[in-house]
């Protein structure tokens, strides 16, 4: 197969024209959805190609426009909402929590939903405590709701079809961080189903389980442990509820060791969930405790010198790597790093947002 | 409205059986407004409503029996038992749900407004809410996007001046009316006395073809009053929050004895007939009973089930 690059976004936007083009009931909006941005170039095209009916701007109405949606949803509609910060959609909380993720239930079985929300995570130039956080955890717990948050471009696509394709109400969560990830992307209408993790890397050292951003934190950090001699699994989870309990359970089986990442507050967060049900059904498989790596229980700071120890990265998973393993690894600054600021994914990123 | 009623009625009677086990909102006294705009809509239109949602699903034409299996809490039910009284639908008659959430279901009808839009059909789609819903965020968004988008929507706000036992005046300044909200967001509204059948009939038929033309959404506050207390079997003017006399002034007003009286004195029916549709209906509601009393409950393992699609 022929490679074809693309960056995350360009992915994003791809699958929405494939999804648009593919079913007529497919449509778009969200505050900027159409303007000249087109929200990181996500929603670039779609109005110019589908037309003004099926993809709009909308008023600030967060909570009645989810609202909307699952009325639409009820009749055939197939709406494709984005916000671009996860911050912004939490006045939607009722209509996501109280209807759309039990109208299937609550009814019977007599009717479905099946809406796909974007929520775009921030993180560093001082987004903050109201732009960055990543509540997943919350998502994730209400029964109901599907929870996917890729960390390559090619999942991107793969999963934003298979999340408008459900027929159940769908969180997809992308970190404004891979943005600008590139990887290969199949072209057409490629999916990659929900709920089953990826194995991106193979070791016998331990398992290391990780999602979005902190999938490609991962990466880097089993390139020192590799030079090391330390062979570690990296799951990505990719769809975070439901989770693929399998291929969690099979890695921590050989491996023994589990450390899980994750972009949230540390408390009752994804990982505290996995590490939980790993101790209580593999307990005699494991070496040694379960550890995790997430945010601290604190709101998002602003300033450098706080989000530079607030959020965790390659050194913090080789640290506690080395820990698990009683041994002393070196962290190396593979891809140079610290050349650019701790608070931009890339010198591609200039802010402001 | 007659139907409606004594299906009411007897809930009403019988809910200290402890067999209905679920809060339970009665519209008793409210009738009118449930029957005339289901009469005044069509099949294929599309309802959204409340917790006091009996008549709303009754008026639409939604099946009775399923309804009170529901109540019942059986797998006959409507929703097969895991929705109760506050969560009932028929999507055979077009009535899309009832939930519980005070204005929760305003931007749902509202959406399924803009798929109707978006399918290029000329149905209707009709929430159904209280005064309370007048005063969440959700009203207010919902209209706006009505209008912005001119959808085939019907408002109907059922003003019975409580939110439980909150009085209108605590909550919304003494001199607005609630439907001069809906047109200062620029949505055609009116108001209307709620507990006269006839009268409602009139102007809803007017407003649809209206909506069915393509001009957007249109808005009605009726006034009315339930008669027994906000959630349960029972009358609680005792508590002090409403006077036994408002009450009494209300009664006077019944939705049903009004109509009957008024096709009386035209001769449009006789006292037999009234006889003859209360029969009939007693017959109807009893097997509807013995139907929920009789079916089964949902087995164990339904627990589980429906939570993905």
């Amino acid at each position: 197969m022929q490679k074809r690059n693309l960056k995350f976004f360009r992915a994003v936007n791809e699958a929405l024209h494939v999804a648009m083009q593919k079913d007529k009931n497919v449509i778009c909006y969200g505050l900027g959805t159409d303007d000249p941005k087109g929200v990181f170039g996500t929603t670039l095209g779609l109005r110019e190609n589908f037309g003004p009916e099926r993809v709009f701007d909308m008023p600030t109405s967060e909570n009645s426009m989810t609202g909307i949606a699952i009325g639409a949803a009820l009749n055939g509609i197939r709406p494709v909402m984005t916000h671009q910060r996860l911050d912004f959609f939490l006045l939607a909380m009722d209509q996501l929590v109280n209807n759309a993720a039990k109208w299937h239930y609550m009814f019977g079985g007599k009717h479905s939903v099946p809406i796909t929300i974007r929520l775009i995570l921030g993180r560093g130039w001082g987004q903050g405590p109201t732009h960055s956080q990543n509540l997943q955890a919350w998502f994730a717990h209400i029964p109901g709701l599907k929870v996917v948050a890729p960390a390559t471009a090619s999942d991107a696509k793969g999963l934003l079809l298979s999340s408008i394709f459900d027929p159940n109400p769908v969180i997809f969560l992308e970190q404004r961080w891979l943005h600008n990830v590139e990887g290969h992307v199949p072209a057409g209408d490629f999916r990659v189903a929900l709920g089953q993790a990826k194995v991106l890397r193979h070791g016998d050292a331990a398992t290391i389980v990780a999602s979005s951003y902190m999938t490609i934190e991962a990466l880097q950090a089993v390139k020192v442990l590799s030079k090391n001699g330390v062979e570690c699994d990296v799951v990505d989870l990719r769809t975070l509820c439901p989770l693929d309990w399998k291929t969690i359970f099979s890695s921590v089986k050989k491996t023994g060791r589990l450390l899980v990442l994750d972009t949230g507050n540390e408390t009752c967060s994804v990982a505290s969930e996995i590490v939980a049900r790993v101790s209580m059904e593999l307990f005699s498989s494991l070496k040694g405790a379960p550890r995790r790596i997430a945010l601290a229980d604190v709101p998002t700071p602003t300033s450098p010198t706080l989000t530079k120890v607030f959020y965790k990265g390659a050194e913090d998973i080789v640290k506690a790597i080395g820990q698990m393993l009683r041994k002393d690894i070196p962290f190396e600054d593979l891809n140079n790093k610290s050349a650019c600021p701790h608070d931009v994914p890339g010198d591609w990123f200039k802010g402001p947002f | 409205m007659k139907f409606i009623r004594m299906v009411e009625e007897t809930i009403a009677v019988r809910y200290s059986e402890s067999k209905m086990r679920c809060p339970t909102h009665l519209c008793t006294g409210q009738e009118a407004i449930s029957a005339a705009v289901g009469l005044a809509l069509r099949q294929d239109d599309f309802v959204v409503s409340t917790h006091r949602s009996h008549g709303h699903y009754l008026g639409k034409g939604g099946n009775l029996n399923a309804m009170m299996a529901e109540i019942y809490g059986k797998a006959t039910g409507c929703s097969l038992g895991k929705g109760g009284s506050m969560h009932l639908v028929d999507k055979s008659v077009g009535f899309m749900g009832s939930t519980a959430i005070v204005g929760g279901t305003i931007p749902v009808g509202v959406g399924l407004g803009l798929s109707i839009r978006l399918h290029g059909t000329d149905q209707v789609s009709c929430a159904f809410f209280g005064d309370g819903a007048s005063e969440e965020g959700m009203f207010y968004e919902s209209v706006n996007f009505a209008v912005l988008k001119k959808l085939p929507v019907l408002f109907i706000c059922e003003n019975n001046l409580y939110s439980v036992y909150s009085p209108l005046k605590v909550r919304q300044p003494s001199k607005r009316a609630i439907y001069t909200l809906a047109k200062a967001i620029g949505c055609p509204a009116e108001q209307g006395d709620g507990n006269d059948a006839e009268s409602i009939y009139q102007k809803v038929s007017r407003a649809l073809r209206r909506i069915r033309q393509g001009k957007g959404p249109y808005f009605f506050e009726f006034s009315t009053y339930r008669w027994r207390e906000h959630c349960g079997p029972l009358f609680d003017n005792d508590l002090g929050y409403r006077t036994n006399q408002e009450y009494l002034e209300w009664k006077k007003r019944d939705p049903v004895l009004r109509l009957e009286q008024k096709l009386l004195r035209r001769k449009d029916l006789s006292k037999a007939d009234i006889e003859r549709v209360e029969r009939d209906i007693s017959r109807q509601v009893a097997k509807a009973f013995d139907f929920a009393e009789k079916s089964p409950f949902p087995d164990a393992s339904e627990l589980t089930k429906d939570v993905f699609a």
